[in-house]
């Protein structure tokens, strides 16, 4: 019988670190192959329609950034907080309330003109996410009340104020009784980045964001201090950076950047505020953040590996039959898979004989904390 | 035990133990003889631990032998060290503080007896040793020496034939120790051998028959400790003349630089040590020591002195007539006084960062490595650099983590960053801990030269001789409280210790055993 022990790195492996997602997306593919067939579908066909046929067809690649877009934006923010250990769930209500303040404003100048109006809309659209996310801020920094759990509950609370909005005040005049606001007005509406395509302002400006939050976060002392409180709570404090003022900053920028993708989805694909608007971008950009390691440009790439499984699942459903959920199945195995390939950053694997297994240091009660040797872990394989 | 007289009671033949890249232990051999009291020397590093672990069985060697009473033996786990009769006592206890005496060793031991039972052996030992504890206080009530009490009568209870203590006096006041030297003497007297790890040579010297030394995993010599001088043994260790700090004497003292009067405030729940009413003043070109047992309140003093802690603090913390109570740590590190606490991975220092980014974090302000926001990579590079080089920092370069280089080496960058930032007041917590002897010189004798230049130094520590050695005055903290400063010119030790016994420790005086007893009938 051999065995696979688990061996603590001295240090991270910074290879393993850029491999796992690679591997996660490797293991995401093998492992749902296998589900699907087991489920009774074409499980190879389903791999193949996900996420290789989009690739060979050019006006699903425009489809393709226009979802890499928000779920980037909105990713970027989340790991700014994330790499401060401050957990923001609340991206879906953040985008949410983003896309109602900066819909808000353009109820308002339905009848008006003028290049001003987008703008606002847009400034409108982040200080609503913003004002979302100020909400575990204040409960945490005051009361200390986590925020996975605060900004977790606001979403559901953000999407039935959207269902009350639709249903009631914004609901079009003229709209036939559909629970929908009335169609936003040219000026209203986020002009395309190149005329022709499906690519709108909103592409360029999250390459933009993603850039920008690169160079905040290696070359400014904001980033670094968003860094520091990550990595060592007690040495930020040392180092003059207030736990309360990084809370406060990781919300704001995870709030606003969610709000700016809300209000940009509003007035670019939808064109107006329908009850569909929630589609789980707030949720799926929080695995776009850890498959892009956090990091900004990694979070580029991320977010168009994960935007192919909304593109591929759509026309899955259509092309084989596939269930919708399966793009939630797929995307939730990439975080799954992730999660479990990280483990071979710190640790790595090595294969020992059964003797020297044995010899692995006994558990000790009472003195457990004095003996302090490596302890591998055996996993029998 | 006469017919075992011949063998020795320990004896370990070419050890050698391999980690990657570092051999710990490379062909130790050396004998205990029955009844002996045994010094195990070396500095940090020098493989001590690894050794002590392989004979109580946490750890097993590469290569050699352990005979124990004249019988090889393989001891596999520290439960098979238990059974020989090997017992061992830890520099850092494993003590449930929630939990009472009693049921702390209960949890320790293998086979626990029934409640009643153990509680009468347990009264048996402590009687027969001469110790006082009372079973049934709970943990975190209990000094330090008590609680190592504690650990020390979970080793008696199991009547060991070879007793091992690593570093035990580190947070025990001079009167604990000469209280445990009693015990340990009463003991290896009926036969039971000691291994005795420490540092502290003048403690090895009053306690030790016989000594092994160790550098660089090798044993490098052997000697009778009573007929060495600490200076002699210290040499050994490091294997090279030891270098006498210069220049303390012709320090010419200021005015009054850095007042703290009335400072107060509470401490973390639930454990947490409150400061109350702390009081003290520095002179420019003084080194003031605050001394004590670890956990009396000396990180909260530190976290309060840098601006760490804002909660509820009352008092006024004065430099150069400039009041700094209410103000961030930024501000204070402005105002030109710096700080370095005692933990240095993780609050002195980030490891996952490098030497440069360490570098931004504390001294950003003060020379200038950041304008605007937008730190200034260049000089941040440099100024890490600098302190490298200034402080013979072994690392490869300013691009080196934090976390990769040795403790005595990184505690010299953390130095090197505050002191080359020419703070007016420093404010540092054990300097040279865990640091080995090269490097402790280095770092005081650095401090020495900037109180020199007029700055002012505060410094906590828990190793006495070495606030003796660098202070002009000390006070010492105890629960919190600190006493008045004393000249250390003519200062008595006994004094001292008495001071950071405070209330707790039984070492001296009736009122304590009165305690004990009050409670114990």
């Amino acid at each position: 019988m051999t065995l696979l022990k688990l061996e603590p790195r001295r240090e991270q492996s910074r290879g393993m670190m850029l491999a796992a997602p690679v591997i996660a997306v490797g293991l995401t593919l093998v492992v749902g192959a296998i589900v699907f067939t087991l489920l009774g579908h074409n499980g190879l066909a389903a791999i193949y329609e996900i996420f290789i046929r989009p690739l060979f067809n050019p006006y699903r690649w425009q489809d393709l950034l226009v979802k890499a877009a928000p779920l980037a934006i909105i990713a970027v923010g989340l790991a700014i907080g994330f790499r401060a250990n401050v957990w923001n769930i609340g991206g879906e209500g953040q985008y949410i309330l983003g896309g109602l303040a900066g819909t808000g404003i353009a109820l308002l100048t339905l009848d008006m003109s003028g290049g001003w109006i987008l703008p606002v809309m847009l400034v409108c659209g982040i200080l609503g996410g913003m004002a979302w996310a100020a909400i575990p801020a204040a409960l945490k920094t005051t009361l200390g009340v986590n925020e996975i759990l605060s900004s977790l509950m606001l979403n559901y609370v953000a999407i039935q104020l959207l269902y009350y909005l639709m249903r009631g005040p914004w609901k079009d005049p003229m709209g036939f009784n559909f629970p929908q606001t009335a169609m936003f007005s040219a000026d209203q509406t986020l002009p395309y980045a190149i005329p022709g395509t499906l690519i709108h302002l909103g592409i360029p400006i999250a390459i933009a964001i993603a850039l920008t939050a690169f160079g905040v976060m290696t070359r400014t002392i904001t980033g670094f201090q968003v860094r520091v409180v990550g990595l060592a709570p007690k040495a930020a404090a040392y180092g003059g950076f207030g736990a309360a003022s990084t809370v406060w900053l990781a919300l704001m920028v995870g709030g606003g950047l969610a709000g700016l993708a809300g209000i940009l989805e509003a007035a670019g694909p939808f064109g107006q505020m329908v009850p569909q608007f929630p589609t789980g971008y707030g949720y799926t950009a929080i695995i776009v953040a850890f498959l892009g390691r956090l990091n900004p440009l990694g979070i580029l790439a991320a977010a168009l590996v994960l935007a192919l499984t909304y593109v591929g699942g759509e026309s899955a459903q259509t092309t084989i039959g596939l269930p919708s959920a399966a793009a939630g199945v797929f995307q939730a195995m990439m975080l799954f898979f992730l999660l479990a390939t990280d483990i071979l950053v710190r640790y790595r694997i090595v294969s020992g004989s059964p003797a020297t297994a044995r010899t692995a240091p006994a558990s000790e009660t009472g003195t457990a904390g004095s003996s302090e040797a490596a302890k591998p872990k055996t996993v029998t394989a | 035990m006469a017919g075992k007289a011949m063998a020795p009671r320990l004896e370990l033949k070419d050890i050698s133990k391999r980690f990657p890249g570092v051999i710990a232990n490379d062909q130790v051999s050396f004998q205990v003889p029955a009844g002996a009291i045994h010094a195990l020397l070396g500095e940090n590093g020098a493989g001590k631990s690894t050794l002590v672990k392989i004979i109580y069985g946490v750890q097993q060697a590469d290569e050699g032998e352990i005979v124990f009473d004249g019988e090889p033996v393989h001891i596999g786990s520290p439960k098979e060290a238990r059974a020989l009769g090997i017992g061992m006592v830890f520099q850092h206890f494993s003590l449930f503080e929630a939990m009472t005496v009693l049921e702390n060793i209960a949890l320790g031991m293998d086979n626990p007896p029934p409640r009643r039972e153990l509680e009468a052996r347990v009264r048996e030992v402590l009687k027969s040793y001469g110790l006082s504890l009372d079973p049934h206080r709970y943990v975190h009530t209990l000094s330090v020496g008590e609680r190592q009490r504690i650990e020390i009568v979970r080793a008696l209870l199991q009547e060991p034939k070879l007793l091992i203590m690593d570093e035990p006096t580190s947070v025990l006041t001079p009167q604990e120790v000469e209280q445990l030297f009693e015990t340990l003497r009463r003991l290896a007297s009926e036969g039971c051998s000691i291994l005795y790890i420490s540092h502290k040579l003048h403690e090895i010297k009053a306690l030790c028959e016989s000594a092994t030394i160790l550098r660089g995993g090798k044993v490098v010599g052997s000697c009778d400790p009573r007929e060495e001088s600490a200076r002699s043994m210290a040499e050994m260790m490091i294997g090279g003349s030891l270098k006498d700090l210069s220049g303390k004497e012709n320090c010419t003292y200021g005015e009054d630089r850095f007042v703290v009067s009335n400072l107060s405030a509470p401490g973390e729940p639930p454990f947490g040590t409150s400061l109350k009413d702390v009081s003290f003043s520095v002179r420019s070109g003084e080194i003031f020591g605050i001394a004590g047992v670890a956990g009396n309140g000396q990180n909260e003093l530190l976290a309060v002195l840098s601006g760490e802690e804002q909660n509820d603090v009352s008092g006024s913390i004065i430099l150069d007539g400039q009041e700094l109570a209410g103000t961030s740590a930024g501000a204070r590190r402005k105002a030109g006084l710096a700080s370095a606490p005692e933990e240095r991975n993780g609050h002195a220092a980030v490891p996952a960062m490098n030497l440069t980014e360490n570098a931004i974090l504390s001294a950003r302000g003060r020379m200038g490595l950041a304008s605007g926001g937008i730190i200034k990579s260049g000089a941040s590079r440099d100024y890490a650099a600098r302190v490298i080089d200034a402080f013979s920092v072994k690392a490869t370069g300013p691009g080196a983590a934090a976390g990769s280089l040795s403790g005595g080496n990184l505690q010299k960058f953390i130095m090197g960053r505050e002191i080359m930032q020419n703070p007016t007041v420093l404010v540092v917590s054990q300097p040279t801990w865990g640091v080995d002897a090269g490097a402790a010189s280095f770092i005081r004798q650095a401090m020495i030269d900037i109180v020199d230049k007029g700055a002012s130094i505060v410094v906590v520590s828990q190793d006495l001789d070495e606030l003796l050695e660098l202070c002009d005055r000390l006070a010492v903290i105890n629960e919190g409280t600190l006493s008045e400063a004393m000249d250390v010119k003519g200062i008595s030790i006994e004094r001292v210790g008495m001071l950071m016994g405070g209330i707790h420790g039984g070492g001296e005086g009736a009122a304590a055993t009165g305690k004990q007893e009050g409670v114990a009938a």
